[in-house]
């Protein structure tokens, strides 16, 4: 069988997802096409003409970042017509499951370079704007027993036990390693600025970084999801099938989440064979992936039976792998993986998180992936899994190594 | 000109000289029109006939009036007809739901205004045939109820019923006002509301105003929903505004119900929002096919049988004895102003009754009339009443210390402590003053008429009435027939629980009656849960979800654990001295821990919660130690039916003793007096209707289910000999 290889991997720096986030006046597509204008310069020899498939993850396609962008910014982007693009969703691992799909596909022997990753204008296309039955539709959500992300996370909180101390804690941390990688440089190579029509940088650094957290600090934050919990009966609702726990305490706030930024990221993923063609050095080889699922309305334990799946297809232990990348997409959710794993935070998430730079959806997936090749190289390690929960329950994992 | 078809009909067809056809509904078979095949068949045709008629002549034709014969305009669906529905049924089932709606449809899209003139209740289906017409004028009489109550039978308004009242209201409003909550409007408060468009005082002034608004607006003959440009009220669940609160809709519906599940309000909700976001006709469809899954299916079985048939069933004197002239009672005399004497003094005054509140002095019994004034109050500030009423209201309150006060009395109400002697006490001490021929009822949960019965001059107009707490607010009386109470007296006593507007069921006397008697059951078995290790707060959730108002630890403070104790103390002496068997209720145990421990009650302020200025604050902290929770613990399916089952089991075991004799007693007094789910049915169509995992329904079902539950956990689920021959032979209990 093929093996797939990363040949490079690059992302924007993310914006502040608000109106007065650097990265709104930039449409989605433009930063999927920023992306596909630098891999060539980085890569002179990666010729267009090779690439197969542009498959990008979008959480919310509707808008300006509906109707398949991946073809339409490759189009954009002067690529030419014999490459394809899909958009595909598997809501917060949508960027890595294009990676996997992509690294499938060349594995399976069908196509050579595929290049993916994906793109979230969340300022452009709120969250949740695209609807969706599970939500929406009275019947579905009452047969699935829905209820948003943020009441499952503050419930994973209340089972474990953790306050709003130990969350907020993780939250500084997350916010302080951050700063220093960027402080640092370990950042440098992979962000590509976003850049005008006229050539001028419009952003070029992650901007919702505060490397001053505090535990004190956040302290004054308003959770986020009590009131939605209580006034809108969600709390009601999982608090029927998690019927042993009195109340959920709402300990999730603006500050330990993920934040909602834009961005995009994308990945070159081929056959050993391509590299020699193109004189492509590849970075990583990507060993196994999974998805997999848990509890729908806790919904965010998923990555731990995910990262499990993906061990065993490999043939390897958690003891084998040498750093982790879970998403931050809050707090407990990290904490909560890290405990499931049995692993600490001196391996996992060693530059930080979501927390501190953000989660654009679609994109996030293939950011940490690519953040985690940087570190294992920088350290000179071998093997790095990167996991994200999932809405729905699911969780996905995928293990590189370094070549 | 006036023409009708010879055929039989349940829609008369008249034309006026002005080309103005009146449609009456005029069922020949029945005294309340129904949605009955006749009536499809008999709308069907007359729809037809005026639009033939139009299609000959536009000009032959100026209006359609729909006006009833009866005292009700409109009953609403055939539910004898529903109740033998199964899923095999529901191709046939959905042709009638769109038979129905069909003619409906075509009726409010003629070239010509169609008027509703409502001259009695419409309700249902009464009311879906109003909803599609382009005008509704009503009596503006307060005994005319209007609104679709299919919820409350666990049905969903099928008959273009969700479709309307979407577009009329908007989704939120029309969910919650109309829809779920299946509220019944006043002609006043359904104007209000925008469910009807104009009152009229008389009958008699019904057609002309009905003609009268045709002539004046020949052009109003398109409902809003079908004319160009029509907005749903609120916004529609497409639009960004609406959509954004779609997903707290079911989450809401589930927090108000407590996570116990009513298979109607979710129908509702589901058709309401999937039929807003589509076109009328496609959205009526929708709506047919979720009322077909509630019809064949048996959760609708349950709710029809208790609250159409058996309620119906007490209203018109089932367990009254016959041949014996109505009573009405002037003056009442209740004796004891305590909290149930004065409850029962208000519901006897706002029934008319001349009203002595007496106790052992003028002082304390003005405090029993002070509550009164208290409701009255309340009543005023919410709009409910008047001063004026107020005042009549309280001028019938006799409050005072002085038995002779009680002269002339015809009724007489005790409602003292729970003490033999004390009643017997305070029987002695009117008898001289009341009428000779006064009925005396006696107000009491557990202690035997029979025995209460000898301490009074005359035990055959001795009968119990227990009323439930708060009297004002609680809809169910349950009438105990002592050994030695008359026929006559029986009657009565019917007739006055119904004269004060409350429900009467009838049983006969033994320890704890029916009501008391099983409720003590959930409790125990809640308890008993506890003990073994069941989680405190699955076990109060499991109470809910299976649709109790309250959980068992919870219930158990309010009911007070030394009075719980006292009665089981009391019904073992009782056995021990009968000579009959008495197993001792794992859940006894606890009840004593609990009492060792200083913790009895809500009252004490200490019991399985903890309570600080009387408000219940959450769970004692010590619970967990004292009843340390089980690592493993028990299904939480099997912790909801131990609750069900207990009280069903012993539900069967009052019929078998003859406590109770009827199932629409049983299932009313288990619901209304209670609290055992309503989606049920009640206690006894919980077992002849119970619906186990597999699917299998019926009584064979749910004796299977009590043996495994008697394996697992006891053999006080184990069915009697007599419950089991029921279900082999197929038999019910008595309705």
């Amino acid at each position: 069988m093929a093996e797939a290889f990363v040949y490079d991997h690059i992302r924007t720096p993310r914006g502040k997802g608000k109106a007065a986030g650097s990265l709104h006046e930039v449409k989605p597509v433009d930063l999927v096409v920023g992306l596909l204008d630098e891999l060539k310069v980085r890569n002179p020899g990666l010729d267009p003409h090779r690439v197969d498939d542009v498959v990008l993850g979008v959480v919310t396609p509707v808008g300006e970042q509906g109707g398949d962008i991946a073809k339409t910014a490759a189009l954009k982007a002067g690529y030419p017509d014999t490459v394809a693009g899909v958009q595909l969703n598997r809501f917060c691992a949508s960027g890595l499951e294009a990676v996997n799909q992509a690294a499938g596909r060349i594995r399976g022997g069908m196509e050579d370079l595929i290049l993916a990753g994906g793109v979230e204008s969340m300022s452009n296309a709120p969250m949740g704007s695209d609807g969706g039955a599970w939500a929406q539709d009275p019947a579905t959500a009452l047969a699935t027993g829905f209820v948003p992300q943020g009441i499952g996370a503050d419930l994973i909180a209340t089972i474990e036990g953790w306050s709003r101390e130990d969350v907020d804690a993780f939250a500084a941390e997350s916010n302080h390693r951050a700063a220093k990688a960027w402080a640092n440089g370990y950042f440098t190579d992979s962000v590509v600025p976003v850049k005008d029509i006229n050539g001028l940088t419009v952003l070029d650094h992650d901007e919702l970084i505060r490397p001053d957290t505090s535990v004190e600090g956040l302290a004054g934050l308003r959770p986020s999801f009590a009131q939605m919990g209580r006034d809108a009966g969600f709390d009601d609702v999982a608090l029927e099938k998690y019927h042993w726990v009195e109340k959920i305490d709402h300990v999730h706030h603006a500050g330990n989440s993920s934040g909602i930024v834009d961005g995009a990221a994308l990945m070159a993923i081929g056959t050993e064979q391509v590299g020699v063609d193109l004189g492509l050095t590849p970075r990583a080889r990507i060993v196994s992936m999974a998805v997999s699922g848990a509890d729908p309305t806790i919904m965010l334990t998923g990555p731990a039976p995910a990262a499990r799946k993906a061990l065993a297809k490999a043939g390897l232990e958690v003891g084998d792998i040498d750093l982790f990348e879970i998403n931050e997409a809050f707090a407990a959710v990290a904490m909560r993986f890290m405990r499931d794993m049995g692993i600490t935070d001196e391996i996992t998430n060693v530059n930080g998180g979501a927390i501190a730079m953000g989660h654009p959806l679609g994109a996030t997936g293939a950011m940490i992936l690519g953040t985690l090749i940087d570190e294992l190289a920088r350290r000179d390690q071998r093997r790095g899994l990167a996991t994200l929960c999932v809405g729905g329950g699911m969780g996905i994992a995928t293990i590189v190594e370094l070549v | 000109m006036s023409t009708t078809t010879t055929e039989q009909t349940a829609v008369r067809y008249d034309k006026d000289a002005d080309g103005i056809v009146t449609l009456t509904l005029d069922d020949p078979h029945q005294s309340a029109n129904t949605m009955n095949a006749l009536y499809t068949s008999s709308m069907k045709a007359v729809v037809d006939r005026i639009e033939d008629e139009l299609a000959a002549d536009a000009s032959s034709v100026t209006g359609v009036v729909i006006a009833s014969a009866k005292k009700t305009f409109f009953a609403g669906g055939d539910l004898k007809g529903m109740v033998t529905a199964t899923p095999d049924d529901a191709a046939s089932v959905f042709a009638m739901a769109e038979g129905v709606k069909e003619p409906l449809r075509r009726l409010e899209k003629l070239p010509v205004p169609v008027v509703s003139a409502i001259n009695g209740a419409a309700l249902g289906g009464g009311f879906e045939i109003c909803l599609a017409t382009n005008h509704r004028i009503v009596v503006d009489d307060d005994k005319i109820a209007l609104g679709l109550p299919e919820s409350s039978l666990g049905l969903l308004p099928g008959g273009g019923g969700v479709t309307r009242i979407v577009r009329l209201l908007g989704l939120q409003a029309g969910l919650m006002e109309v829809l779920l909550t299946g509220t019944q409007f006043k002609p006043a408060q359904a104007e209000e509301k925008g469910l009807v468009d104009e009152l009229v005082a008389t009958r008699e002034e019904l057609l002309p105003a009905a003609k009268a608004w045709i002539k004046a607006h020949p052009e109003a003959t398109t409902n809003p929903w079908d004319a160009p440009g029509y907005k749903m009220p609120g916004g529609n669940p497409k639009g960004p505004a609406l959509a954004g609160f779609l997903p707290a809709f079911p989450a809401l519906l589930r927090k108000q119900t407590k996570g116990a599940v009513y298979p109607a309000a979710r129908a509702i909700l589901s058709a309401a929002v999937e039929g807003a976001m589509r076109d009328f006709d496609t959205a009526s469809r929708i709506e047919s096919r979720y009322l077909v899954k509630l019809i064949t299916e048996q959760g609708s079985k349950n709710m029809i049988q208790a609250f159409f048939f058996d309620l119906q069933a007490i209203k018109s004197g089932s367990m009254r004895p016959q041949g014996i002239e109505p009573f009405k009672a002037t003056k009442v005399g209740v004796l004891g102003a305590g909290m149930m004497g004065a409850g029962i003094a208000y519901s006897c005054a706002r029934a008319g009754m001349e009203v002595v509140l007496k106790d052992v002095s003028d002082e304390n019994a003005a405090k029993g009339k002070a509550y009164s004034e208290g409701l009255l109050d309340k009543a005023i500030s919410r709009g409910k009443s008047t001063e004026e009423k107020k005042a009549e209201l309280l001028g019938r309150i006799t409050a005072t210390g002085d038995a002779a006060a009680l002269a002339g009395c015809d009724l007489v109400i005790e409602a003292v402590f729970e003490d033999p002697s004390l009643k017997a006490k305070v029987f002695a001490e009117v008898a001289p003053y009341v009428n000779d021929d006064a009925l005396l009822c006696s107000n009491t949960s557990t202690l035997p008429i029979t025995e209460l019965a000898e301490g009074v001059d005359r035990p055959k107009d001795f009968i119990g009435l227990h009323f439930f707490s708060p009297v004002d607010k609680m809809p169910l009386v349950e009438i105990i027939r002592g050994a030695e109470t008359s026929d006559e007296a029986l009657a009565k006593a019917y007739d006055v629980v119904q004269q004060i507007r409350k429900t009467p069921i009838v049983v006969n006397d033994s320890r704890g009656f029916y009501t008391s008697r099983v409720i003590g059951f959930f409790v125990n078995e809640g308890l008993a849960m506890l003990a073994e290790g069941a989680h405190p707060i699955s076990l109060e959730r499991a109470a809910t979800q299976a649709g109790y108002p309250v959980g068992t630890l919870q219930l158990t403070d309010e009911l007070n654990m030394e009075l719980m104790a006292k009665i089981e103390k009391a019904t073992r002496e009782a056995a021990e001295r009968d000579g009959t068997p008495y197993a001792i209720h794992p859940g006894t145990a606890v009840v004593q821990r609990m009492l060792e421990l200083e913790r009895p009650s809500r009252l004490k302020g200490k019991g399985f919660y903890e309570y600080a200025d009387g408000k219940r604050q959450g769970l004692w902290a010590g619970l967990a130690e004292e009843f340390p929770v089980a690592e493993e613990q028990i299904p939480f399916e099997d912790m909801k039916e131990r609750m069900l089952f207990a009280e069903a089991l012993e539900t069967a075991k009052c019929f078998e003793e003859g406590v109770i004799t009827s199932a629409a007693a049983a299932n009313i007094g288990s619901i209304m007096g209670i609290g055992f789910p309503p989606m049920t049915g009640g206690a006894a169509q919980y077992m002849t209707g119970y619906q186990a995992a597999d699917g299998e329904i019926g009584l064979a079902a749910f004796v299977k289910r009590a043996d495994q539950l008697a394996e697992r956990y006891g053999d006080r689920f184990a069915p009697t000999a007599h419950l089991r021959s029921m279900a082999e032979k197929g038999e019910s209990f008595p309705a």
